[in-house]
């Protein structure tokens, strides 16, 4: 029963090592669909593109635009005038906007690094077939894929057992290690690292960290790099543990997603930015509301959107380790 | 096909001492167990909550108040819940909201993923489902504000065009007919592009040979798609599917607190279980009945995913999530 979706490498290599030339024979290219069909889904498939795309075009937009031209005229596609004073007043306000992005920074930093120490020694010890704790570790990892305790439980004993409230530790560890990644990490292990590499380290007299560390991880970077990626962007969009677990006394704590959150709710923002910042004089008019707000999104979403089409190769891997039983 | 790995694990599970690689294994792993110890097992035996009147006693520590101050209340915690006169709606936001995300969630990107493979060029492909991926990689905050671009009500960009075309501005946020279309489009828009792209590699991982085959036998692109392409994709489909109904009590909270600026108005369609747990948790620090409240959804949905698991065990035994 517990052998949960035994995955073979083969979902990884195949996928991750781009397409086969499909059109280049003449059978493929004698089975593909007509020109008008093809014209079709091609302009659907456009359509659909510029949906998924357009928000943030728009979103940007808007941080460029200026104030008067969005007074008048509302959000749109052609403001009248462009600025950049939303950019500006984040850059003035860097006492506040910075910290919390240095702290969306470091949490994503320290958190994924954390994930992948945990969940790769956790998968690496269940990988091992004749480890005696290899049955305990199964229930262990796969019960809290069934069955939590819920939000009020986990609140309270986060809050008033570990006292996590208002540390980065709340930020960090509750998100750090999922099942699902620890046992596609134990798949990946036991069916890519040869058995024969792990006795030929034994043999030499090394313990079972530094088989783990020099030998294993080596020829395990795909499914960490994919893992990685994936508790990269994890932390990266974070806001609910800070919305859970830092209170408003502790802003110096919040990560970006937060900050931006949070302005939604009060707009207590330029308050803060009076406290943070000693310039005095900034009058209340003269700061762009309307703008700075979507600037913050583009400050957040720009290293997204900059960097997923990169690494999406490695992301189309881990959801196929993840649901291709083998 | 369990079973017999069972089997063949025996005669290397047999009796045997505890060795020094079991120790060395187990003191790496020992971090990772005690984190599922405090953070997955201990909040486990937080569900006492659910069945006590939680007071917390000054100066005494939680433990203490949990255990010794609050009083054993049995069941009176869920009565209260189906007393409750709000249940009856958040329960039906929150299954109606996940049936239709379930139904949309099966079909559409299979469909689109059996469409783009079809594409011509690869290089548009490529381009598109990169651009269809996007927002997948985008939090609910953000794209609350990719909302509100559109539906702010004095300079959002929907009103604007009603407005040109002369119709009346609307209050987007205040008006609650509107928002289940809203909710189902949103939810839509940042999910197909991963769901889409699970089922895409999966499409390309099938032998090339089968289609080949049918070709020769003269089958259409239709009945090719039918007989070849959905099969091999039916396992894939069934275990998100088991996934999907494990969760079909639990909601995003992003999109149903997050997107709709937790607006009041709105609160007749978009309150589900989580929203409302955590708003009686954090605004009114109730903690008796929300705390069943989610024992309830925990132990709902665990039961759900065992039931499907079994059903598509037993219409396909391959299928199966356990």
């Amino acid at each position: 029963m517990l052998e949960i979706n035994e995955v073979k490498q083969e979902g990884m290599s195949r996928t991750a090592t781009a397409k086969p030339a499909r059109y280049t024979d003449g059978m493929a290219r004698y089975n593909r669909v007509g020109k008008m069909p093809n014209a079709f889904i091609s302009i659907l498939f456009i359509l659909l593109a510029l949906i998924a795309f357009l928000p943030l075009i728009f979103v940007f937009i808007i941080s460029v635009s200026s104030e008067t031209s969005i007074a008048q005229h509302g959000y749109s596609f052609w403001p009248s005038e462009f600025s950049t004073s939303a950019y500006q007043e984040l850059w003035k306000s860097r006492d506040y906007i910075g910290r919390a992005f240095l702290n969306s920074v470091g949490i994503t930093v320290v958190g994924t690094a954390l994930g992948l120490i945990l969940m790769g020694t956790m998968g690496y010890a269940m990988s091992r077939r004749t480890f005696y704790l290899r049955g305990v570790y199964t229930w262990i990892v796969f019960i809290p894929m069934l069955f939590g305790g819920g939000l009020v439980a986990t609140y309270m004993i986060n809050t008033q057992v570990y006292h996590l409230k208002d540390s980065y530790f709340a930020l960090l560890l509750p998100g750090a290690v999922s099942s699902w990644w620890v046992i596609i990490m134990r798949t990946f292990f036991q069916t890519t690292v040869p058995d024969s590499i792990i006795e030929s380290g034994k043999m030499d007299g090394a313990s079972q960290l530094r088989i783990f560390a020099q030998l294993v991880i080596p020829i395990s970077l795909p499914v960490l790099a994919t893992i990685g990626l994936f508790l990269t962007f994890a932390y990266w969009n974070a806001w609910y543990g800070a919305m859970l677990y830092i209170t408003t006394n502790h802003k110096e704590l919040y990560p970006l997603q937060y900050v931006l959150m949070s302005i939604e709710r009060n707009v207590d923002f330029l308050a803060r930015r009076e406290e943070y910042s000693s310039a005095t004089g900034g009058l209340m008019e003269n700061i762009p509301t309307e703008t700075i707000r979507m600037a913050i999104v583009i400050l957040i979403v720009l290293p997204i959107a900059c960097s997923y089409p990169f690494f999406q190769r490695y992301f189309v891997g881990g959801l196929t380790i993840g649901s291709v039983k083998g | 096909m369990t079973r017999q790995r069972t089997v063949a694990n025996k005669p290397i599970k047999k009796r045997r001492r505890f060795s020094r690689d079991d120790f060395e294994l187990m003191s790496i792993s020992l971090p990772t167990v005690a984190w599922y110890i405090a953070f997955c097992y201990l909040p486990m035996f937080g569900i006492v909550f659910a069945f006590k009147n939680y007071k917390l006693a000054p100066g005494k520590g939680f433990i203490y108040s949990l255990f010794v101050n609050s009083k054993w209340v049995g069941l009176d915690n869920f009565k209260f819940i189906f007393k409750s006169p709000d249940l009856a709606n958040i329960i039906r936001n929150t299954l109606s909201y996940n049936i239709v995300f379930i139904i949309i969630g099966a079909a559409l990107p299979v469909a689109l993923a059996i469409l783009i493979s079809e594409m011509h060029s690869r290089k548009l492909a490529k381009t598109c489902q990169t651009a269809i991926f996007l927002p997948h990689f985008l939090s609910w905050v953000v794209v609350s504000y990719f909302v509100y671009a559109f539906l702010s009500s004095d300079k959002g960009l929907v009103n604007a065009i009603v407005k040109l075309f002369g119709g009346d501005a609307h209050l987007w946020y205040q008006e609650m007919q509107s928002w289940p279309g809203f909710l189902i489009f949103i939810n839509t828009w940042k999910t197909v592009g991963y769901t889409m792209v699970v089922y895409m590699a999966t499409i390309v991982g099938i032998d090339q040979s089968l289609y080949e085959s049918a070709v020769i036998d003269g089958a259409s692109k239709w009945q090719q798609i039918k007989g070849i392409t959905l099969p091999m994709l039916r396992p894939v489909i069934s275990i998100m599917l088991i996934m999907n109904l494990g969760r079909i009590f639990s909601s995003d909270f992003g999109l149903f607190y997050v997107v709709t600026r937790n607006s009041n108005s709105l609160i007749d369609v978009t309150q589900t279980i989580d929203v409302y747990v955590y708003k009686a948790m954090r605004e009114k620090s109730i903690f008796g009945y929300t705390s069943a409240t989610a024992l309830l959804q925990s132990v709902l949905g665990c039961i759900l995913i065992l039931i499907a698991n079994t059903v598509v065990k037993k219409i396909d035994p391959e299928s199966g999530l356990i």
